[in-house]
């Protein structure tokens, strides 16, 4: 048993760290339904939203909900349903919060997916390029680039390139998703695009320092003066430098995730991240709390992916966790 | 890697720009949110509104000047307040060491691994508190990272030989760390303050985009730019403008604070 069992082995760590996520997503699902109490005024009240009140309507609300027994049953109540897929009711749309969101995820998955692959494909090669030509007129400009990227809010950015492509230009639409495929990528570019560039930043410049960091390494000059071809030095540095680019990656799906809020009230896209701000505003607890959860068990359940990833492809994490 | 040292004049200027409007908007342009309905929505270029007027006939640029003020005084103290937890709590984690550091590195490690714009919408949306409410959330919210600055620098410092010299003289803890060891963090900090305003200039101004944070009729680029979003064909200075702003604002904090970062850390490697 202790083969498996033992410190440092694969299947150690993953318990390990599956027990910290369902911990995290623990604490994280509490303060999510702590959201329905410290939303001030009446939760009952709240829960009826602007629907007509009466004193049987809220006796109904309050029963249904468990609102009059002690905080923590109505939170294993509350959670019970969650873990049978059971957000509650819309207030403002009185259907089930499931329904609401499984007509909009697919719709921010895609944006989401589409930014990734943007940042993926763009900012890595890009990093790598300016690495190698460090300290140049190019590098510079581009890292000056990236700093204003980094720096500039996504629905400012939105909406200059809204102006400039959608209504001066008027290659892109400025409004609607599209239907079918190909119409849903010539709809989402302008958003995906918007959405890639801030995080496309953080990503090449996290390629540009890694390729620097390893060519400072004595292996490089090893390998040059042993009159390696640049071509097997290339390919070596590449791989030692992947490593923490590809392991940011998951970490940056989790963030576009969580980033298309912003992207998606630009853009007149309805996803999930539209619905959350609009709930907001409407107070719709149940699908404020649904979308909450949601996200943070996407984001921690990536981190968890991304820490096994690692665990497996660089040897000198399984040793150190072994020591 | 040099880069000329025009830098820091060339994003000098915008934001002394900004600077004079947040001070002076009140007697440069005093009637900025004075509304003309019947006139409505008039396109760059009208006599009198050189980038056009706003749903409700403000002009945009006098708006976007009055808009400076709640865009840029609450990042202020969103980067002043997070700094000061900051130091606070990352010197504590870092001197003290032990489960205080265990049990500051897992909070900030917590807040870290949350989505910033998601968090501030739900919990400033819900409560409803308006401005500084908005900013002491984002304070909380910042936090964590300037947390980690403070405490890897308090540590890096800690096992210099100047720190260990004091401490063999006999010097007391709290001496070592007020009178030795802050003086040589406060560089960092500060520039890393500048960096926080930009990002948190983003994080108020996004939020009053969607709505929230300034109260209704108070000018803002946020909510300027959330406006003009249904503006875009019959006057599309009404996005140009207060998007430019913030864009500019953000670049020329970014690169200026980027600017002195990598001035100190120069500074650090010569020593």
């Amino acid at each position: 048993m202790s083969r498996y069992f033992g410190r440092g082995t694969v299947l150690r760590f993953t318990l390990v760290r599956l027990a910290a996520t369902a911990l995290l997503l623990v604490a994280v699902s509490f303060v999510v339904f702590a959201l329905l109490h410290l939303t001030p005024g009446d939760p009952a009240r709240n829960l009826l939203g602007p629907r007509v009140s009466s004193p049987e309507i809220l006796a109904s609300i309050r029963a249904q909900y468990h609102l009059d027994d002690p905080f923590l049953s109505q939170y294993f109540h509350w959670l019970g349903g969650v873990l049978h897929g059971d957000f509650g009711t819309s207030i403002r749309s009185n259907t089930a919060v499931t329904t609401l969101l499984a007509d909009r995820v697919v719709l921010t998955a895609q944006l989401a997916a589409y930014a990734f692959v943007l940042t993926a494909v763009v900012a890595i090669p890009v990093g790598i390029f300016a690495a190698s030509r460090a300290g140049s007129a190019v590098d510079r400009t581009i890292n000056v680039g990236a700093i204003i990227g980094v720096g500039a809010p996504s629905y400012a950015v939105g909406l200059l390139l809204l102006y400039v492509f959608g209504v001066n230009l008027d290659v892109f639409p400025v409004y609607g998703s599209g239907d079918g495929f190909l119409d849903r990528i010539w709809h989402l570019s302008l958003p995906a695009i918007t959405l890639a560039l801030g995080i496309g930043a953080l990503v090449f410049k996290l390629t540009r320092t890694a390729v620097l960091g390893e060519l400072d390494q004595h292996y490089v000059s090893f390998a040059v003066s042993r009159g390696l071809s640049p071509q097997q030095v290339r390919s070596m540095v590449l791989r030692n430098a992947m490593i923490p680019v590809v392991t940011s990656l998951g970490l940056v799906f989790a963030f576009l995730f969580g980033g298309t809020i912003l992207v998606e009230i630009t853009f007149a896209l309805q996803g999930i991240g539209a619905l959350l701000a609009s709930s907001v505003t409407f107070k719709d607890i149940p699908v404020v709390q649904a979308i909450t959860l949601l996200t943070a068990a996407v984001i921690a359940l990536t981190a968890l992916a991304v820490d096994l990833f690692y665990f497996a492809a660089d040897p000198r994490v399984r040793k150190r966790a072994a020591a | 890697m040099k880069r000329p040292p025009m830098t820091p004049v060339i994003c000098a200027i915008p934001l002394a720009v900004v600077a004079i409007c947040v001070v002076g908007a009140r007697w440069i342009v005093p009637d900025a949110t004075e509304q003309d309905i019947l006139f409505g929505v008039a396109p760059a270029g009208s006599p009198g509104h050189r980038f056009g007027t706003d749903q409700l006939g403000r002009d945009i640029l006098q708006l976007a000047i009055a808009g400076a003020r709640s865009a840029v005084v609450g990042p202020i103290f969103i980067a002043l307040g997070s700094m000061l937890l900051g130091l606070l709590l990352g010197s504590l984690a870092g001197y003290l060491g032990g489960w205080v550091d265990l049990l500051l590195t897992k909070y900030a490690d917590l807040l870290l691994a949350l989505p910033t714009t998601l968090i501030a919408l739900v919990v400033a949306g819900l409560i409803d508190g308006g401005y500084w409410v908005t900013v002491l959330v984002l304070v909380v919210l910042f936090s964590p990272t300037d947390i980690r600055l403070i405490r890897g620098s308090v540590l890096a410092q800690s096992s210099r030989p100047y720190i260990e010299s004091a401490k063999v003289l006999g010097l007391g803890k709290s001496r070592i760390m007020f009178r030795h060891i802050l003086p040589n963090v406060m560089p960092i900090a500060l520039a890393t303050m500048l960096l926080n305003v930009a990002f948190a200039l983003v994080a108020m101004s996004s939020l009053s985009f969607l709505g929230l944070g300034v109260g209704p009729g108070v000018p803002d680029w946020g909510r300027q730019l959330s406006d003009g979003r249904d503006l875009l064909g019959r006057n599309s200075a009404a996005v140009i403008v207060p998007g430019v702003m913030i864009i500019a604002t953000a670049a020329a904090i970014n690169l200026l604070g980027d600017w002195i970062q990598e001035r100190l850390e120069q500074r650090a490697r010569q020593r």
